[in-house]
Order: C-alpha cells, then structure tokens, then sequence
C-alpha cells in the first residue's frame, strides 16, 4: 500500500508515519506540511491511500479533496469530530481518525482499508472468454467496476492483492495472480515475471531482461522470455 | 491538577527509544512556536486565527495525556471563534504547565 501522508503539523505526521510501520506492505513514500506540495507530487505518482489532515492552512484537506480528479482512498486525520458526517459523502474516504491516534484504533482503520481494497469479482459479458467487448468487473467498495481488457496495461502481484494499472488508474484488489490469469485473453495477456502479468499489445520497448509498458520497467523472468519473444512480430 | 506523562508515546513507540527521541525534539520545537503564534494572534485581537493555533495544541495536551486540558482546549477553541475568552486563564495555566514539562525533559 503506497501512501502519502499530509498533515500540517510535524508532530502529527510523525505519529502516523511510526504507526505506518506496524503495517506489513504499508509503504509511506513522502510527507507533506500541506496540501499544495502533496498535489504537486501527486502530478508526477501514483499511491493507494492519503492520511490527510482538514485543518490545513491555505487549502483545507476537503479543498484538497475536490481538486482530486481520481482520488486514491483517502484516511483522514483531524482533531475535529464535527467534520465526520461530510466526510463520509465522498465514497473513497474509508476512515476518519480523531487525533491524537491511538494504535488499537489505526487498527482497526487499517481492518477498514484491507476491506475496502475489495476482492475480484471477473466475469465477461458472454460468459465466455470471446476477444470481442471483454470486460472485467472487479468489486470496489462494494461497486462492481468495469475494465476493459484494452485498457488494462498490467497486472502486479501485491502479498494477497493484486494491482490492476489501467490508462491513468490503479486498481488494488484482493485476489491472486493466477486467478485474474484465467480470466484475461491469452492472445493480448502474458506472465512475463511471476509477480507481473502484462498486455502484450501495449509494449513501448523490449531492452535486455525489461519491458517498457507506457512508463513502467518490468522484469521478464528467464523462463518466460522465450513466450514473449515467439509472440513478437518480430522483423 | 493533573501533570503531563508520556504514555501515549511510549505506546505509539512500542520501546522504539531513537522515535521516542525524535519525537519529543518535534515537540520541543513545534509547542513555543504554536504558543507564540497564539499569544500574538491574541494580543492582536485575531480571536479566530487564536483558534486556529488552539486546535494545534489540543492536539499536543492529548499527546501528552493532558485529558482535562484536552476538553478544555476544545471549548476555549470554540469560544474563541464566537469572540469569547473567558477561559483564556485556565487555558495559560495549561501551556505554563506543558512549557515546564518541556523544559524538564530537554
């Protein structure tokens, strides 16, 4: 789980970074003093989750929310309780902590976001692996998501997630590699390493042991360099 | 009158004694310069900003287990806001007390 975390007060963003640790696959990538920085960031990475404060000078945490076009899960950490019932209009704020933070309660928020990362739920339209108007409809939030398969770039193996990176999105999910595999066209997918499954069709450049897909590097595995090879339409 | 403890950073640390260090310099660091900001917004009649700058520090008297201090923080927080001061005294005696406590583990 990559997260960021936006507090204006270091004392604050200490406390939830030393909690982070606790948290097996809880990856804190940067820090912010306020929400401008974090946007700015924001421009250039991609994470699964945001520990965001409200009272921020400048742009409050909820101005922050707003000016997210895809807002990743959202964490927030206030000393406020009254802020909690707008909170919970926006369907991708999983959780709302009254600082100061106890570690029994980020728990149990964290119990919350391993939810919230749903499970897979794949099916296609005819029931049948045909390559015409495939889709996968994975579960969210309890809302059913609908990927095409041309959208989709690549498949990570995360522990007991998989993340799903699409054109400009990433989908983290609770299922497995082999799992998604079966349900994905052979003729467009490939396990190319045993924690990636890419869309072939989508390869910008193949250097040495690596794959370029849009601006991600990918290992390819010995093993499976062979398979990748013998489907290139290679001159 | 009840006394600041460091439990809750001992409980966040879990014995992590270089956090437990870390902390407390942030501490140091972060209280006088929310106590100045307060004192001048207040002086300079800024009763909403001096709220801003209160909400900051509950946060710290909850830190440092300060449970009265904390309640108190919060209503003083919204009287300020409707222009109301009248727990300005019992506020200070607060911050006096979180000062030396500072100073004392410095």
């Amino acid at each position: 789980m990559r997260s960021i975390i936006v507090d204006d007060e270091a004392s604050a963003r200490a406390i939830v970074a030393e909690l982070c640790k606790t948290i097996p696959d809880m990856e804190v990538r940067a820090e912010f003093p306020n929400a401008l920085e974090a946007l700015k960031f924001l421009k250039d990475n991609q994470v699964d989750l945001i520990f965001l404060d409200i009272h921020m000078p400048k742009l409050t945490g909820i101005d922050f929310i707003e000016t997210l076009q895809n807002p990743p899960k959202i964490v927030l950490t206030t000393s406020d309780k009254n802020f909690a019932i707008e909170a919970y209009e926006y369907s991708f704020i999983v959780d709302y902590l009254v600082k100061p933070i106890s570690q029994e309660r980020f728990q149990k928020c964290i119990v919350k976001l391993n939810a919230a990362f749903n499970q897979v739920l794949p099916f296609t339209s005819f029931g049948t692996k045909t390559e015409r108007d495939q889709e996968l409809y994975i579960n969210i939030d309890r809302r059913l998501i609908k990927l095409k398969f041309n959208d989709i770039l690549l498949i990570e193996a995360k522990g007991d997630y998989i993340e799903i990176q699409t054109l400009g999105k990433r989908y983290r999910v609770h299922s497995t590699l082999k799992k998604i595999k079966d349900k994905l066209p052979e003729s467009r997918f490939l396990q190319i390493h045993r924690s990636f499954i890419i869309n072939f069709t989508q390869i910008v450049d193949i250097q040495d042991n690596s794959v370029l897909i849009e601006k991600s590097v990918i290992p390819i595995s010995r093993s499976n360099r062979p398979e990748l090879m013998q489907r290139l339409n290679l001159l | 009158m009840e006394h600041p403890n460091l439990d809750y950073i001992k409980e966040i640390s879990g014995g992590n004694e270089v956090f437990e260090k870390k902390f407390l310099n942030i501490i140091q660091t972060e209280f006088p310069k929310e106590k100045e900001e307060y004192m001048e917004n207040l002086e300079s009649e800024k009763l909403d900003e001096s709220a801003k700058i209160v909400h900051k520090i509950k946060h710290k008297l909850g830190i440092l287990g300060l449970q009265e201090g904390y309640r108190l923080a919060i209503k003083y927080e919204e009287d300020l806001k409707y222009g109301d001061t009248k727990l300005q005294g019992q506020f200070h005696e607060i911050l006096h007390t979180v000062e030396q406590f500072i100073l004392k583990i410095a």
